[in-house]
């Protein structure tokens, strides 16, 4: 397969294999933990489930007054970076382009000196938060192999973008079939590893606070 | 995997549920629930976070239940739990941990992190891993009805002494009665005076009660060990009681696992709803207060404050009643810094104050309640559970601060208008 070739296959069939993947996984996942089920709560409630739990959805992105150095700084290194990693994502002139041959409409793109800003914040949040990840004391204990393959899965299409827009002597062609590749590897580990919170977090909170509604608990 | 840890395997998987799968799935390993836990935060030991406590039973969830888990699993990179882990967790699941959920209210992901911790357990003590100090009582709570070893004759004497001291008639097994009042085995072998608080603000609002003599003890040992089967028998002596004596509702005692035990858990754990309501002493009170049968005179005027029980408010959702009862007879309250949903726990609860072998960890981690009360420079504590009564107690003594622990149903009582 020459370069072309290979660029081709990524743009096109890889990249329609990797989203069927990512999207039935994801769904698969979430479904399979609700498939579980869970018994019916017997005790009287006090309380309505469906309100608390939406409720707690939306609660659970803010600050609280309770909060940590340790607290802020992932909250807000967290914000950075999705904040970053979203907006490169979907604004991008050329991701755009991609996404209107898929979906079949586009939107207003940002200007390449917004979106250089927005990648590097992605970057710089990422390294935060890895730096954190070695130092810090609970996280050294608690993290396991899949919290650094997730990171290195997450910077690799931010940094092979960052060198797309700013050429640092290596073969376009290549960088853009490596950046293309790792996006699909991205999205084809988010159903297996730890990034599927990306759809369970709505899941997880509303268990949650359904749980805290139905014992009429005001949060 | 020897026959044990297959046993807390087994167990384990059958405690997963949708939540708990679902719990699992969202965790960033982000660390911020280790904030929240006093254990965590009073030794600086980062194996006290609570996601890392559950480590255990999430790799049962990785190897059983996720395609990667199973993947590592038979290419033999990640191995079954063990015997020597379990023994190394159990220290951090029980002597650790007293399940007072103040990690489930700040996870981002939402994860309900004790919801996890008291399902952990289950597993724990099916495979024989969990404190003699615990086991012990729950012999005794199975084998004699009370974890303390209080008999229907403490019960009894206590009741005599009440009456004599009150000049009441203490009611038991009075047929159709609407009201059966629990007690727990601390209040009656050391706080009995909460029998003739509760005998005379009952007289006073007209309340038809009774005490029952085959079920009086309240708490459960059960659901802080873990064992599920254990817990619903001593609900189920409970429900025979007031089935028998045809009350309308059951009155959960000032003590916090009493009340998740027996208002929460209690009819999943044996499997149906009750034909009676549960309410706690203070929510009764505080029913009574609004329909004004609830008078009293004269206020406590030395500043005081509130001692939040986790199983009555965190878990519970008794919040405001206790505040809004101590108005009433407190004209110096004031509040913790951080109170309510997130009152930091005694140290005692989830089954600690019943294992010996935690209390020097337990007597750690009461730092924080000696910094919050520090910060206020009261000479009350008021609460309303008898193990945190206990805990207090122990806690100041050791730091030999002066400050009086008082139950909020004596308070009331105190100041009771029966003219
Ligand atoms: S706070 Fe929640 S997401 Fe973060 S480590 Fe604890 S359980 Fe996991
Ligand atoms: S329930 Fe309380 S003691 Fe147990 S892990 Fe959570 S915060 Fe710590």
């Amino acid at each position: 397969m020459s370069e072309v070739e290979l660029l081709n296959w990524l743009r096109s069939t890889g990249l329609h294999i990797s989203i069927a993947i990512f999207v039935i996984g994801l769904v698969f996942r979430v479904v399979q933990n609700l498939l579980i089920g869970a018994d019916k709560n017997l005790a009287a409630p006090r309380g309505s489930k469906m309100g608390p739990g939406l409720a707690t959805i939306v609660r659970r992105s803010f600050f609280h007054p309770h909060m940590t150095y340790r607290g802020y700084f992932t909250l807000i290194a967290g914000y950075l970076f999705h904040l970053g990693f979203l907006i490169t994502l979907f604004f991008l002139s050329q991701h755009i382009i991609l996404f209107e041959s898929i979906l079949g409409f586009g939107w207003p793109a940002l200007p390449p000196a917004v979106i250089d800003v927005t990648a590097i914040l992605g970057i710089a949040a990422l390294i935060a938060v890895l730096i954190h990840r070695l130092i810090d004391p609970v996280l050294k204990q608690i993290s396991d192999y899949q919290d650094y393959l997730a990171w290195v899965l997450t910077m690799f299409p931010l940094a092979t973008g960052f060198l797309l827009m700013h050429p640092m002597g290596a073969s376009y062609s290549v960088v853009l079939s490596l950046h293309i590749l790792s996006f699909e590897l991205l999205i084809i580990a988010i159903p297996f590893t730890k990034l599927s919170h990306m759809l369970s977090i709505f899941i997880s909170r509303w268990y949650n606070g359904a749980m805290a509604g139905y014992k009429g608990i005001k949060q | 995997m020897s026959s044990k840890s297959e046993r807390a395997t087994q167990v384990l998987v059958e405690q997963i549920d949708a939540p708990i799968a679902s719990y699992f799935t969202s965790c960033v390993h982000c660390g911020m629930c280790a904030d929240a836990c006093l254990f965590y935060n009073e030794t600086g030991d980062p194996r006290y976070t609570p996601i890392y406590k559950l480590k255990p039973m999430r790799k049962v969830w990785q190897q059983e239940f996720t395609l990667m888990g199973r993947l590592m699993k038979m290419l033999g990179l990640s191995k079954p739990i063990t015997d020597e882990e379990l023994k190394e967790w159990e220290t951090l699941v029980y002597d650790g941990c007293t399940l007072c959920g103040k990690c489930s209210t700040v996870c981002p992901m939402g994860n309900d992190l004790v919801y996890m911790l008291r399902k952990m357990r289950e597993g724990m003590v099916a495979a024989g891993y969990a404190p003699d100090g615990l086991k012990g009582a729950m012999t005794r709570a199975i084998n004699l009805g009370s974890p303390m070893g209080v008999t229907l004759k403490t019960l009894q004497a206590q009741i005599t002494r009440t009456e004599k001291e009150t000049g009441l008639t203490i009611p038991i097994d009075v047929k159709g009665a609407e009201y059966m009042l629990l007690l727990s085995s601390a209040e009656i072998a050391q706080f009995y005076e909460i029998i003739g608080a509760a005998a005379r603000i009952f007289k006073q609002a007209g309340v038809s009660w009774t005490l029952c003599s085959e079920a009086f003890e309240g708490t459960n040992t059960g659901i802080q060990i873990g064992a599920s089967d254990l817990a619903a028998e001593l609900i189920e002596r409970i429900v025979a009681g007031a089935e028998k004596l045809k009350v309308k509702a059951v009155i959960s005692p000032e003590c916090g696992h009493a009340y998740t035990a027996l208002r929460w858990e209690g009819p999943n754990l044996i499997g149906r709803p009750y034909p009676f309501k549960v309410i706690h002493i203070l929510e009764l009170l505080e029913e009574l207060r609004l329909q004004g049968k609830l008078k009293t005179k004269g206020m406590e005027e030395q500043r005081l404050t509130f001692h939040d029980p986790c199983q009555l408010v965190r878990r519970g959702g008794v919040i405001d009643p206790p505040r809004n009862l101590l108005k009433q007879v407190a004209s110096n309250f004031v509040e913790m810094t951080e109170h309510g949903m997130h009152n930091w726990c005694c140290g005692g609860g989830g089954g600690v104050s019943a294992n010996e072998r935690a209390h020097p960890l337990k007597a750690k981690v009461f730092d924080v309640k000696k910094r919050q009360l520090d910060e206020l420079s009261v000479t009350t504590i008021v609460t309303a559970c008898s193990n945190c009564r206990n805990m207090l107690d122990e806690g100041l003594e050791d730091h030999n601060m002066d400050i009086e622990v008082v139950s909020l149903t004596e308070t009331i009582a105190e100041h009771l208008d029966e003219s």
